[in-house]
This record gives C-alpha cells, sequence and structure tokens, in this order.
C-alpha cells in the first residue's frame, strides 16, 4: 500500500488524534520558538536572557501569553469592524492548516493501527502549502487596511509587495525538486530523496544536487515570513510596529503566533523538500536509524537545524533597505532561478540522451564561461563626461564629497626633504611625529 | 439542482460527502457574488468575490481535481485578487462608488451586454447538464491511469501546448505594456533628479537655500511646531515659522502659547481619580 493509501485507510479516532497534536506542535513550537530566540539572541549580545519564570526561563513566554489574553481589546474607532475582528483569524488558519501535509516521520503503529505520522497525503501537496502562505497575506494586508491609521496601512502594502515577490522565488525553487522527484506529493518527494545517491554515497537529500535551489528556497524563506534581515513590514524604527500597531490583546497574540507558526511550517516545509524529511543520512530506508519513529526526531532535528538560522540571521544582519530588498528578489533571486531551471532540465534532458554527464558539464561550462567573456567585450554604455565644477552660491568651488586632505603639502615636503640630510639619524624614530607636525602646520596655513 | 446532478452523472452517483460539501459550498460562493455586487465598499467587494473564488477552488477539489482547486487558490485568490486589493487600498477606504454616470450610454451597453452574457452562461450550463457525459475522475484506472496532475502536466506540454504558449504570451505582453507605461529614463533631461545631483545644485545655488529650512523650536516645554525657533543670540528666526502658521487664528494656538508660557494646567495626580472634578481642567484647555 502507498502511502496515501495507508493514510487514506485511518480510523476517525487516529485522524482526530492527529489534527490535536499538529494543533498542540504548532502552539508548543512557537512558545519554545519565542524562548529559543529571545535566549539566543541575547547570548549573541552578550547578556542573559528571560531567566526568571521556570527553569531557564522556558515559561516565560508562556507567561507572556496569558499576559496578553488578559489585556484590554482595543478597537479603534476608524476600523472596519467586520475585517477587523476577521484578520487575524485570517493569518493563523493557514499557517496551521499547511501542517497537514508534512511528511513528519516513516510508517508506525498506533495503537495496533498501521499510519505515517502525517495527516493526509495529497497528490498536490506541494501546492498546499503555497496556497496557504498566499491566503495568509490577507491576515496582514486586512489588517492593516481595517485598523484606519496610516501606518499600518503602510506596513499592509510593503508585507504584500514582498510576500507576493518572494512567493515567486519561492515557488520556481520548489521547481526544481519536483523535476528532480517527478511528484508534487510531499510524501513521494521524501520517498524520492531516501534513494538519492551520489558518487555511490546515500546522501538521503536533496539540497546537494540542487544547491541553487536551496539557498534561493532559503533565503525566500526569509522574506516570505517577514522575518530579520527582511522584517519591513513591521520595521519598528519606521512604522511603529507595522501592520499590527493597533492591534492589541488575544488578536495581537493571534498575529505572533501566525509568525511563528509560519516559521516552522516554512523550515519544516525547507526539510521535506531539501534536507530529507526524516531520513537519517548515510543509510538505507530500511536501517534501525530510519524506523519510524526515529524519523521524526530527525525531522524535528533538520528543523530545527533552520529555525536556529532565522534567530542567527535576527541576530547578525541588519534590516535591508526597501528598494534594495525587492531588487533582491526581482533581479537576483528570480533570474539566477530561472537559469538555473533550464539548466537543470537540460542537465536531465541530455543524460537521459545518453551524453556522458562530465563532458557535458564541462563544455558547457565552458561555453558559459566563453559567454561571460563576449559580455565584457561588449562597449559599455557612455557615460556623459561634464567638465563642470561645483561651486558654491558664492561662486566657491565645493571640494568633492570623497575628499582626501593631503598630510604634506608640496612646500612643506621640500622643506623637510632638505632638513632629512642633516638629520637623518632622527628620521626613524620621529617620522610619524613629524607627519602629524606637517600636516597642523597645513592646516594652519589654510585656515 | 441535485437531482439534476444526479440525472447528468455519467459513472456512479454523487457520493454524500460531495452533496454535503455542494449544498454548502454552492450557496456560499452564491453569497460571495451577491455580496460582492451589492456592497458599497470596494474592499468589501473583493472579500466577497475571494470567498466565491474559494468556494469554487473547494468545489473542483471535491470533483477530484486537487490541482484544479489549488492553482485557484493559489493564482485567484493568492495573486489576482491581492493585486486588487493593493490597488483598491490605495485609493483609500473611504471613497465610495460614484452613481453619477461618467461614460455616455454605459448603462444601457452594460445592460445589454450583461443580458447578452447571462444567456451565454445559461446555454453553456444548460448544455453542460443535459447533452455533455461527465467523465470520471475517482479511481486508480481514471486520469489515464497516472492521476490527475500528470496528465494535467502531460496534456498542457503536449496537446495544448500552443494555446499554454498563447496565454503566457498575452501575460508578458500586458506586464510590458505595463512597465513601458511606468517607466522614467532618469538619464533623459527633465526627469527625477538623484539625492546627489540634488545636492550639488542647491551648492550651485539653483535653490533659495542650500539646506533645508530651520525647524521649530522643540524645548522641553513645548513641541508644537508654532514654537519659532532661537538663533544663536537669542532673537526668533522667522524662517523656521510655518507660513501657515503665520495665518492661523491666535485663538487656535492659544493652547500652545500657554504650554509654552507655562501657565496652563500642571499634570494632576488626582485627574485618574473617579469622582474627580475634571470641569475645570477641560474650561482651562
Amino acid at each position: 500500500m502507498t502511502r496515501a493509501e495507508v493514510l487514506a485507510d485511518d480510523p476517525i479516532w487516529l485522524i482526530l488524534i492527529k489534527v490535536v497534536v499538529l494543533f498542540a506542535f504548532g502552539v508548543v513550537m512557537t512558545l519554545f520558538m519565542i524562548w529559543l530566540e529571545r535566549r539566543v539572541v541575547a547570548r549573541m549580545q552578550h547578556r542573559p536572557g528571560p531567566n526568571r519564570v521556570g527553569p531557564f526561563g522556558l515559561l516565560q513566554s508562556l507567561a507572556d501569553g496569558l499576559k496578553l489574553a488578559f489585556k484590554e481589546d482595543i478597537m479603534p474607532a476608524k476600523a472596519d469592524k467586520v475585517v477587523y475582528f476577521i484578520a487575524p483569524v485570517i493569518s493563523t488558519i493557514p499557517a496551521f492548516v499547511a501542517f497537514s501535509v508534512m511528511p513528519f516521520g516513516g510508517r508506525v503503529s498506533i495503537f495496533g493501527e498501521q499510519t505515517y505520522l502525517q495527516l493526509v497525503d495529497l497528490p498536490v501537496g506541494v501546492l498546499v502549502v503555497l496556497a496557504c502562505s498566499s491566503l495568509g497575506v490577507y491576515g496582514i494586508v486586512l489588517a492593516g487596511w481595517s485598523s484606519g491609521s496610516p501606518y499600518p496601512l503602510l506596513g499592509a502594502l510593503r508585507s504584500a509587495a514582498q510576500v507576493i515577490s518572494y512567493e515567486i522565488a519561492m515557488g520556481l525553487s520548489i521547481v526544481g525538486v519536483i523535476i528532480t522527484a517527478h511528484s508534487l506529493s510531499t510524501g513521494d518527494i521524501v520517498n524520492a530523496q531516501a534513494n538519492f545517491e551520489l558518487w555511490g554515497l546515500k546522501v538521503n537529500s536533496f539540497f546537494i544536487p540542487l544547491l541553487p535551489s536551496f539557498l534561493i528556497y532559503v533565503t525566500s524563506m526569509v522574506g516570505e515570513t517577514n522575518r530579520a534581515p527582511f522584517d519591513l513590514p513591521e520595521a519598528e524604527s519606521e512604522l511603529v510596529g507595522g501592520f499590527h500597531t493597533e492591534y492589541s490583546s488575544l488578536k495581537f497574540a493571534l498575529f505572533f503566533l501566525a509568525e511563528y507558526v509560519n516559521m516552522v511550517t516554512v523550515s519544516a516545509f525547507s526539510t521535506m523538500l531539501f534536507l530529507g524529511g526524516g531520513l537519517f543520512p548515510f543509510v538505507g530506508q530500511d536501517s534501525v536509524l530510519n524506523n519510524g519513529w526515529l524519523q521524526f526526531v530527525w525531522f524535528i532535528a533538520k528543523t530545527f537545524v533552520l529555525l536556529f538560522l532565522f534567530i542567527w540571521l535576527r541576530g547578525t544582519l541588519p534590516r535591508y533597505r526597501y528598494d534594495q530588498f525587492m531588487r533582491l528578489g526581482w533581479k537576483v533571486l528570480v533570474p539566477v532561478n530561472l537559469s538555473w531551471i533550464v539548466a537543470l532540465v537540460a542537465v536531465r534532458q541530455l543524460r537521459s540522451a545518453g551524453w556522458p554527464l562530465g563532458p557535458t558539464l564541462f563544455f558547457g561550462a565552458i561555453a558559459v564561461l566563453g559567454l561571460i567573456a563576449l559580455s565584457f567585450a561588449l562597449p559599455d554604455r557612455e557615460v556623459p563626461d561634464d567638465e563642470y565644477v561645483p561651486v558654491t552660491g558664492g561662486g566657491y568651488p565645493i571640494p568633492p564629497l570623497d575628499l582626501e586632505v593631503p598630510t604634506e603639502t608640496p612646500k612643506r615636503r621640500r622643506q623637510t626633504r632638505g632638513s632629512r640630510s642633516r638629520r637623518r639619524a632622527a628620521v626613524t624614530a620621529g617620522q610619524s611625529a613629524s607627519a602629524s607636525q606637517s600636516q597642523e602646520g597645513s592646516n594652519d596655513g589654510n585656515v | 439542482m441535485h437531482e439534476l446532478l444526479l440525472a447528468a452523472g455519467g459513472p456512479g452517483p454523487v457520493s454524500t460527502g460531495e452533496a454535503i460539501a455542494f449544498w454548502i459550498l454552492g450557496p456560499v460562493a452564491l453569497a460571495g457574488g451577491l455580496g460582492m455586487i451589492f456592497s458599497r465598499n470596494a474592499v468589501h467587494s473583493a472579500l466577497w468575490l475571494v470567498l466565491t473564488m474559494l468556494s469554487l477552488g473547494i468545489l473542483y477539489m471535491v470533483q477530484q481535481a486537487p490541482f484544479l482547486g489549488f492553482v485557484q487558490i493559489i493564482v485567484y485568490t493568492g495573486a489576482v485578487m491581492m493585486l486588487f486589493l493593493f490597488v483598491l487600498m490605495l485609493v483609500g477606504r473611504d471613497s465610495s462608488d460614484s452613481v453619477v454616470e461618467v461614460l455616455r450610454g454605459q448603462r444601457l451597453w452594460a445592460a445589454v451586454l450583461g443580458v447578452g452574457m447571462a444567456g451565454l452562461v445559461v446555454g453553456a450550463v444548460s448544455r453542460a447538464l443535459t447533452d455533455v457525459q461527465t467523465a470520471n475522475l475517482n479511481g486508480p484506472n481514471a486520469n489515464g491511469g497516472i492521476g490527475n496532475v500528470a496528465n494535467v502536466g502531460k496534456l498542457v506540454f503536449t496537446d495544448y501546448l500552443f494555446p499554454f504558449e498563447l496565454t503566457s504570451a498575452l501575460l508578458i505582453t500586458a506586464a510590458v505594456g505595463a512597465m513601458i507605461l511606468g517607466y522614467l529614463d532618469r538619464h533623459s533631461k527633465g526627469t527625477k533628479h538623484t539625492q546627489r545631483e540634488l545636492v550639488e545644485m542647491r551648492f550651485r545655488g539653483e535653490y533659495a537655500r542650500p539646506g533645508s529650512l530651520p525647524g521649530p523650536g522643540v524645548f522641553a516645554t513645548a513641541n508644537s511646531v508654532a514654537t519659532p525657533a532661537l538663533l544663536p543670540d537669542g532673537s526668533v528666526s522667522g524662517e523656521s515659522l510655518s507660513r501657515l502658521i503665520d495665518t492661523t487664528a491666535s485663538e487656535e494656538l492659544s493652547g500652545d502659547v500657554t504650554s509654552v508660557a507655562g501657565s496652563g494646567v500642571a499634570p494632576d495626580a488626582h485627574a485618574l481619580v473617579p469622582g474627580a472634578d475634571r470641569s475645570e481642567t477641560e474650561e482651562n484647555r
């Protein structure tokens, strides 16, 4: 029986258990991720971080969540009541729905019932995740619009543009995986990676042969979840809090929940697409290390590596400027991705036509290098050479912005050369001193 | 309607689950369509349309076409409607429809074309319900035995390659057209200057002054724009006062004046106590 058939045979009680566990998993991961993020970023900044509530401060985010629930729920006077109310719900539900297609583990037996650690295995599983992420944007956009205030609106517009642009790069990076795995189903993609060998080694993952796709996916998933360094929709230095400025209490908590669940979703998705899902590398699918429950452990471990990357980026990189961010998305990620897909298809087609891979790649690389060399031979766009020297309103020339003040004037240099012959022995010891003296002298002269 | 569906259902009857889904999603889709037409606010209209599209997408999934269903959600709901919303939000939230006829004869033509469109739809649907033999998409042997997704992919890239490419050519034409309409050549004369060019022009004396105007005086006691900046010798800088404020009646600025002078109401710890008399405070403001 295939994975989809086994999952379709699940009794109702097992499906209910899985649904409840998935929901609990999302909530617990959110609480844990908030704590982990605060602790790790604190460690990177040489401070302790939350350490009061519970062991190692583990219950801090639970306490914060409880506090949020008891805060006053404010509805702005100019808000669009209905839309303002449903926006946080719209952003939270798709985040959880995307979990349903994640293949968390292998085949296990729960209370004597054979099943997989996955809720459903649709033939279009990958599209479910994309659809959920595109619906999640509505929550953000509607929240910003319905608040009836300029900062949230600006944040929402930024966010809409950002998520749509980065969804294109994300969708294109998935194409490489689909071409290699011959399927859109999440379970089949993991199975395809189980049989993947590279130079006789069972790597059990796609990220080495599909490295460009993987790197683009990782970049675009940060943009897709509105996280630093791409957190422009909620840039606190520019937009107060972005789309959720006007929100408080549980509605605000729902946005927080959605953001962190989205982070977990895209990390788990990336694990499934590129890192081999729950498969342990270097061993076969029938190894002890790859039994159903252990696969769940490996899956979570791989997901946490990516989640740590999110935190690491946030602790390290400054926020992008908006135009730089858009340029990266449209002018770098999308074209690189398209040419990579064409190259991938070409290599696959040539291999199936019986061409040897090594020489093909070699001559292909030579052809690409030749094209690059040819592009250097093309004449550049002519830069208009203007002769004018900028002057002030009073008619004096303006010094250029990158002016370097010479440390020595020609006159001073002639003088020091004359005296150097007399006191050559003292030059090495007093060189820096005399240089700074001459600089002061020249400054005096200018004044 | 249900009986019609049953009658038209070629191989195999409509299952209970499908019937339930239809009777829930059908009214929802219809409500979405009506809501889109009758709501006064443009963003609400767009949201009703999203509801209709989502219900249609789920109906496709129920009818064993999951690829079509999810593509409907991703492309129409996720991309097309999002762009619509994007534009509507820029228009402003309080702008409502105007009932004035801008184009001459618009209503007449709208009515004629609307009736024609309705006739076409009714004709197509009635034919679909009576003449067309439905193909069963369910089961392992349906769809040529390789499943819905693989079959759709195969057909798009073989039999329907030319229409598919034509569609993409249409979309690219639209995108390129929009780019040309919106493109501004920065290198040609008479267009927007860069930041650097502006700085140089300012220093060349092409503007009234090289820097920006001095801001208002912000002191510990006031942050009003009506507060003038003081020059180093203590005199008031006339440039720091907005012309708008000069023309404002002095009563409107009296609050700011009292707060700068320090003769206004000081913060009162009893202000938060319920029952405290605050009418005095109100009067002073």
